[in-house]
């Protein structure tokens, strides 16, 4: 482990008991995340990405193995603040302005009055919502509400971004525009970004590392290091180095749907 | 004013029903006193008795509203709008009874679900109960609570408010319950990631999440709460207030008093409930969430 490493799993588990039987959601899953990656997760459902994802937010607890986020537990991390996490709705609070819902970590935080003003503005301007701190959820469309909630993940100082399928529920070209402002995001910032998806162009895309995970049990069946360059225009997904990559992810998919079968 | 034809038109078609129900229920008694003076009654003045009579089965609107004049705005006009001959004054010993009751059933209710959503203890064993105590009749319940209340000294308003309040903090309970539960797994989640302590929570989640619920119980709340003012004025020897009006009514006969007393007693009902849907607009319009 480098001191780079930011994220670190061995061996982890993760066995929920239920009425019929025990089900395992992660199996053996070993991984390092470095400092600035832009890690993807892709898998077929029930396969412990977002499960995975839980554990390093210490929202759900491993059965076995061990776990380190920025060098201590999932459990100090997290109160430590050491992680933003994006959840795959937007949830904001239709009783707080967009500004009132990014001021709001801030203030159970314990940031300064002034020190919430001055972060609230600055990030409402990297997700290019500057004007819109006064208005409220609704009426704003369900691309702007997903870009505020990433504004506040973006609001307090956390080096890690967890972001659990954050455009699944949104049409395909608002996703591409979030997807490209999502890198320029991430080279502005150099955060180490873990990332849920299902889809397999978003995923290569985005990553630096490219995660494939399969189902019953849970389980890490390909890890694919990106050869694409860190500035990405969007025509980039027409170039043969990127339809590579997609077919080697697609076959890591299927070749891990086949022997679950 | 788009609703105001409709409302109207209701109004109407019930004040023609209850004319006609007071021509029927009255003629009766009009018929017994003609025939016991040998007179034959012609349908005008059968009409016309059975509109005018001293205490009638069921008086016409027109008497009660007279009854309600005389002993509001036209006491006012002599300034003696607050003599306890007045039902600004009984209306007003009831009112209190209510108010205090409602406070103290809402404070109990609000304190009893953050007890259920926050103890273990609490979720599993008070509801039962909770549930049980509406179940007994209140008017078994009312005359033990004044006398035994009054058996340690305390008498006046406290045992009326109790009574409400007794009514009045179970909608509440159950209200804010499902209010206080309505974050979802997600949004409770997202708190745990900020590191929120269970305060913080409570005040910036579950609080804010539970007011659409709380206004809602609070409406039917106040409306119980009156209705237990009433009834605690009725074992207490017909003092005063509305419950004693309608009490003294049915002694005598006075009907007229009676349906003067429930028609206040609605429309103090209704006024305080409106006072609450007032609130709950102005609040959940300042929240965003309206």
């Amino acid at each position: 482990m480098s001191s780079n490493t930011v994220i670190s799993a061995r061996n982890l588990s993760l066995t929920f008991q239920t009425g019929d039987g025990p089900v395992h959601a992660l199996k053996d899953v070993s991984l390092e995340v470095q400092k600035g990656d832009f890690v993807s997760f892709i898998g077929p459902s029930g396969c412990g990405k977002t499960t995975f994802l839980r554990c390093m937010a210490d929202l759900e607890h491993p059965t076995g193995g061990s776990l380190t986020v920025n060098g201590t537990s999932a459990e100090d991390a997290r109160r430590s603040r050491a992680y933003g996490y994006v959840f795959q709705a937007a949830g904001l609070y239709p009783w707080r302005t967009i500004g009132g819902n990014i001021r709001l970590p801030l203030k159970i935080m314990g940031y300064g009055r002034y020190d919430q003003d001055a972060r609230v503005k600055r990030v409402l301007e990297l997700v290019d919502l500057a004007g819109f701190e006064r208005k409220y959820p609704w009426q704003l469309s369900g691309g702007m509400q997903q870009r505020a909630s990433i504004a506040r993940a973006l609001a307090f100082d956390a080096d890690i971004l967890l972001m659990d399928e954050p455009f699944g529920a949104l049409d395909e070209i608002v996703r591409d525009h979030l997807n490209e402002q999502l890198l320029q995001l991430w080279e502005r910032t150099n955060k180490t970004i873990c990332f849920v998806t299902h889809s397999i162009p978003e995923a290569v895309y985005l990553s630096t590392k490219i995660v494939v995970m399969s189902p019953r049990p849970g389980r890490i069946t390909d890890v694919i290091e990106s050869t694409l360059p860190k500035h990405r225009p969007l025509d980039i997904r027409e170039t043969p180095e990127f339809l590579n990559i997609a077919h080697r992810v697609r076959e890591g998919l299927r070749a891990g749907h086949g022997d679950a079968v | 004013m788009r609703n105001l034809l409709p409302v109207l038109t209701i109004v109407a078609t019930l004040l023609a029903l209850w004319y006609a129900a007071a021509v029927a229920l009255n003629a009766q008694w009009a018929r017994d006193q003609a025939a016991r003076a040998g007179e034959t009654l012609t349908i005008p003045a059968l009409i016309n008795d059975t509109w005018s009579q001293d205490k009638p089965k069921l008086p016409a609107p027109h008497q009660v509203a007279v009854e309600i004049w005389q002993t509001t705005g036209a006491m006012v006009l002599e300034g003696r709008g607050f003599s306890k001959r007045s039902l600004f004054y009984h209306s007003w010993i009831t009112f209190s009874a209510t108010a205090l009751g409602f406070v103290l059933g809402t404070a109990l209710g609000i304190a009893l679900a953050i007890g259920i959503v926050y103890n273990r203890t609490m979720d599993m064993s008070v509801m039962p109960w909770v549930i049980a105590s509406q179940t007994i009749p209140i008017l078994a319940i009312a005359p033990m609570i004044i006398v035994v209340l009054n058996a340690v000294g305390i008498s006046g308003l406290l045992p009326k408010a109790m009574i409400s309040m007794y009514l009045s903090f179970f909608p509440v309970v159950v209200g804010m319950v499902k209010g206080l539960r309505s974050p979802t797994p997600m949004q409770l989640d997202q708190m745990r990631t900020w590191n929120a302590s269970a305060n913080q929570t409570f005040w910036r989640l579950r609080l804010p999440s539970s007011m659409p619920y709380l206004f809602t119980s609070l409406k039917v709340g106040m409306a119980a709460s009156l209705v237990g003012a009433i009834v605690g004025e009725l074992p207490t020897g017909a003092v005063a207030g509305l419950g004693a009006r309608l009490l003294a009514g049915s002694y005598y006969g006075q009907t007229i008093q009676i349906w003067s007393a429930l028609i206040m007693a609605a429309t103090l009902a209704a006024a305080l409930v409106g006072l609450i849907g007032l609130i709950q607009r102005i609040t959940l319009k300042r929240m965003g969430m309206a």
